[in-house]
């Protein structure tokens, strides 16, 4: 007697299965490698103090400047966003969570800001153009606050979908003791529910941050680009996706650099909120 | 003494004050928050309807079907068919579903049943990482890397498989395959973690019993995994394909915006997001191409609202897949 | 081919379509360290079929956590053997080791030997797939692959070794029968496994599993999820597949036990207590734990 023993083109096509499911993940990963790479080789090449310290100026042969406008009005623009879609967002989550759970209306909500999250951004970009810029809102026509908008739009969903899972993690039963207590709602949510979620809402918040971040479209007709640095959100603001996307088109060898070493930039930024994400969900007393 | 009596000595009985059954801050809680959301479904309505209203322009001069399936884009003419750019989306939105939807699942599969278990993790980050680099760096990488270093291979497969239909001709720098590969890249993410997801909510029943059987590692994954995780799988593509359609800014890098309706995948081309984000500085003295420009985007906000519902309608059909979602939403990759 | 009703086999003609494997498909190979007897047998007569299952020594951990200690126990040829013991005593474990499941749990691991006749499945160059096919196993939760058919669900096995068309018909229906569930199912072989009850699931997994004709049987409570109907039906079902099969079963009710094992093991903390024919087990045990157990005292 022996065992039934398993033919050889069986094993051979396990093997082969194995390998080729391998090499496709070895593929998924290797864009990864090569954009870190290329960023790493052809961006360092291009910092230098007055990378950062000193504007575009928009030249075109010559010293082209350096970044500063860039850096300064994504930090504006990306903050006055996530003032905007931070709070909204996680109100629409305690909305959904603390009286939208059963409900028609909460369910039709859940399902739009569902939703949202599939918009194209630079349909977002088009909503402002169309609502705040055509309309010439606050005495003119592009403005830093109107990418504010026009991001805070694109964060909105990303920030109420993450804040609505946390929240729901937290357990009911810590609601009702509060009640229980004598508490009263407002100060149920307050005192027990946000803290207790609040890593969790960090978390969420930073990943939405570090996608507006990033974002080019639709900053494109509604903060466009300009060179100066400006402090002032109600006039155009220069952004580093909006700067690395101009200087591409430019078909000159110092732009390019200079692109380059604004998307090292730009992609550092993001992974350290990538990172400081991370580590909070970490924190958190509920994943 | 008295007989024990029923009222409490004087100065303690216990008083339960008049309040209100709901307390003034808590009714403004719940109407504030319940404000808070019914704003999302008003704006979202208002910039719907306004959308419509600024596109009329275009829709009068051209009627919208007439606007959106008639092929001719002519900025010089003033005249606007968007057929070439529908048509461009949809290209190279399906190369990216061919090329990125077989990787995803393999990776999936790879990560959830066959790798060792301390690289899960790393894997598992190393994927999600792709999710966090911003469309206009993979703009510029692309244009400047890939595009050159796959230019002689283009050519190489275009003049070889010229015998297939849509395939062979010269093979500019930017054209549709390049675009669609870097979509591929870009929806990667997003199809991966659903899809691992979902493959990990395959009860190890199913698992055991085709091990049982005497099956190996392969027959196990396809008899036990794949067709549990199909609806998922599905839903998880028709997510990363509603991304790959909105996506403007690598795309406008690399695809040429050559507003024609091209004859192979090597050609170069243009996309609905692609046309507006390139053609808005020119069209910002003239209405009607504004215009144009705007029901482009209003058309292409409607393809992504048919996309994504059909999406998750997908996704709620894998019972598992409303969990997946919501747990791939906050590691990010789906942000 | 076996009459199922008087388990009489008749003559394994060439031309018939059989159990013979295809030409060119799972052709016997000699496996090195399965010394003696390289291919299988023409003739499938009565107590060829079934083989004595010896396990030798065996220890099984998950972690750190030794579940099975120093196990020695025998499985002979066409009987039932019951293993009985008090929940995480390590009966489950202990039959998983004996397909090689337990390893597929992770930081698993087991040491000994388990004989299949002469042939130790714990040998390196013994192919795990091949033993799995080898030797079938029923779980305690009706598990029939939810997207497949009830037809597709027993050929399953089958198809992994590339039986397809008439031959596959005829051996899924051999099943089906052979477990009792042709009569309820015949004309409805294309609707989805999971539409049938809970008593019909299981015995649809027999069929599966027996469909490819292992040559042991493991149970791991196989009708502890069945109502008391069901579980008759898959007792008396047990007792006609021992004329072909050797069958371990793993139960945590006695009374199952005392009806349908020839012989009874009994399992506590790892180890093995006691092994003895049912009714010794049961009337007069050796050992006082037994005893304690069967008598009610715990567990």
């Amino acid at each position: 007697m022996s065992l039934v023993p398993i033919s050889p083109g069986r094993r051979r096509k396990d093997a082969l299965m194995r390998a080729l499911l391998a090499g496709a993940t070895a593929l998924a990963l290797l864009p990864l490698l090569l954009i870190v790479y290329f960023l790493i080789r052809k961006g360092v090449g291009a910092w230098s103090g007055s990378f950062f310290s000193t504007d575009p100026n928009g030249n075109f042969l010559g010293d082209p400047g350096g970044i500063k406008s860039a850096i300064i009005g994504t930090l504006e623009m990306v903050g006055l966003a996530t003032l905007i879609s931070v709070p909204i967002g996680i109100g629409v989550a305690l909305y959904l969570v603390e009286y939208g759970r059963e409900s028609r209306f909460g369910s039709m909500v859940r399902y739009f800001v569902d939703v949202m999250t599939g918009v194209p951004s630079i349909v977002f970009g088009l909503f402002v153009y169309i609502a705040l810029v055509l309309t010439n809102t606050g005495g003119s026509g592009f403005a830093g606050w109107k990418g504010s908008v026009a991001l805070g739009l694109l964060m909105l969903p990303i920030v109420t979908r993450s804040a609505e899972v946390v929240l729901l993690l937290v357990p009911d039963s810590l609601r009702e003791a509060a009640l229980a207590l004598g508490a009263p709602r407002w100060r149920v949510v307050a005192r027990i529910v946000l803290p207790t979620a609040l890593p969790g809402l960090v978390t969420g918040s930073l990943l939405a941050i570090a996608r507006g971040a990033g974002e080019t479209a639709p900053l494109l007709f509604t903060a466009t680009l300009v060179n100066g640095t400006n402090l002032d959100l109600s006039q155009r603001t220069n952004s580093l996706p909006a700067q690395i996307f101009s200087d591409i088109g430019q078909a000159q060898d110092r732009l390019v650099g200079r692109a380059w070493g604004a998307a090292l930039t730009l992609v550092l930024m993001i992974l350290s909120l990538t990172l400081i994400a991370r580590l909070a969900s970490r924190r958190s007393r509920l994943t | 003494m008295e007989a024990s009596s029923v009222t409490a000595p004087r100065g303690s009985r216990p008083s339960i004050g008049r309040l209100p059954l709901v307390r003034f801050q808590d009714r403004l809680l719940r109407w504030g928050l319940t404000g808070l959301a019914a704003l999302i479904l008003a704006l979202l309505a208002f910039f719907f309807i306004r959308l419509y209203v600024e596109a009329q322009p275009a829709f009068s001069r051209f009627g919208f079907f007439g606007f959106t399936f008639t092929n001719d884009w002519d900025v010089s003419r003033n005249f606007y068919g968007a057929l070439p750019l529908l048509v461009g989306t949809l290209i190279t939105s399906t190369i990216a579903l061919c090329i990125g939807v077989p990787v995803a699942v393999a990776t999936a599969l790879f990560v959830t049943e066959l790798c060792p278990r301390r690289l899960r993790a790393p894997l598992t980050v190393m994927v999600e990482l792709l999710a966090a680099v911003p469309s206009v760096v993979y703009g510029l990488w692309g244009v400047f890397v890939l595009i050159p270093k796959l230019h002689g291979f283009e050519q190489f497969l275009s003049d070889k498989l010229s015998f297939l239909p849509f395939v062979g001709g010269p093979v500019p720098g930017p054209n549709y395959f390049i675009a669609g590969l870097i979509l591929a890249i870009m929806i990667l993410p997003i199809v991966t973690a659903i899809t691992r997801e979902v493959m990990a909510t395959v009860p190890s029943d199913h698992k055991e019993a085709a091990l049982a059987l005497g099956a190996t590692r392969w027959e196990m994954i396809r008899t036990a995994i794949l067709p549990y995780s199909r609806a998922g799988i599905a839903g998880a593509s028709m997510l990363g394909l509603g991304r790959a359609i909105g996506e403007t800014i690598a795309v406008t890098l690399v695809i040429g915006n050559a507003p024609t309706i091209g004859k192979q995948i090597f050609d170069q081309g243009y996309t609905l997001a692609a046309v507006i984000a390139n053609e808005f500085g020119e069209a910002a003295n003239n209405d009607v191409h504004r215009a144009a420009l705007i029901a482009a985007g209003l058309v292409l906000f409607i393809l992504t609202l048919i996309v994504n519902f059909a999406a998750r309608w997908f996704v709620n059909r894998a019972a598992h897949g409303r969990r997946a979602t919501r747990e791939a939403a906050t590691s990010g990759a789906l942000a | 081919m076996i009459d199922p009703t008087t388990a009489e086999v008749s003559s394994m003609d060439p031309s018939e379509p059989s159990t013979e494997p295809a030409p060119g498909r799972d052709r016997p190979q000699p496996t090195p360290g399965a010394a003696a007897m390289m291919r299988r047998p023409r003739s499938r007569a009565r107590d060829a079929t079934a083989k004595r299952v010896a396990v030798e020594e065996l220890n099984a951990y998950y972690g750190q956590n030794h579940a099975v200690k120093d196990l020695t126990l025998e499985f002979l040829p066409n009987e039932v053997t019951a293993i009985i013991g008090p929940s995480g005593c390590g009966k489950s474990t202990m039959v998983r080791c004996i397909n090689r499941m337990h390893e597929e749990v992770p930081n698993a691991r087991a040491t000994g030997a388990v004989r299949l006749d002469q042939v130790d499945l714990y040998h390196p160059s013994i192919d795990v797939v091949s033993v799995r096919r080898t030797i079938g196993m029923v779980f305690q939760k009706p598990n029939p692959f939810p997207t497949m058919s009830i037809f597709d669900n027993v050929a399953a096995g089958l198809r992994l070794t590339g039986v397809r068309g008439i031959s596959l018909r005829d051996r899924v229906e051999q099943a089906l029968r052979a477990a009792g569930l042709w009569d309820e199912v015949e004309d409805r072989l294309g609707e989805p496994g999971v539409s049938l009850s809970g008593g019909q699931q299981q015995r649809l997994c027999i069929a599966r599993t027996i469909a490819t004709e292992p040559e042991v049987i493991l149970m791991d409570e196989p009708a502890s999820a069945l109502d008391p109907i069901a579980t008759l039906r898959i007792e008396e079902l047990v007792e006609d597949l021992k004329r072909r099969y050797t069958i371990v079963i793993v139960t945590h009710n006695m009374q199952q036990a005392a009806r349908v094992a020839d012989k009874t093991a009994f399992m506590l903390a790892g180890e093995l207590v006691e092994v003895a024919e049912t009714e010794k087990i049961f009337t007069t045990p050796s050992d006082k734990r037994t005893e304690d157990y069967v008598t009610g005292k715990f567990g």
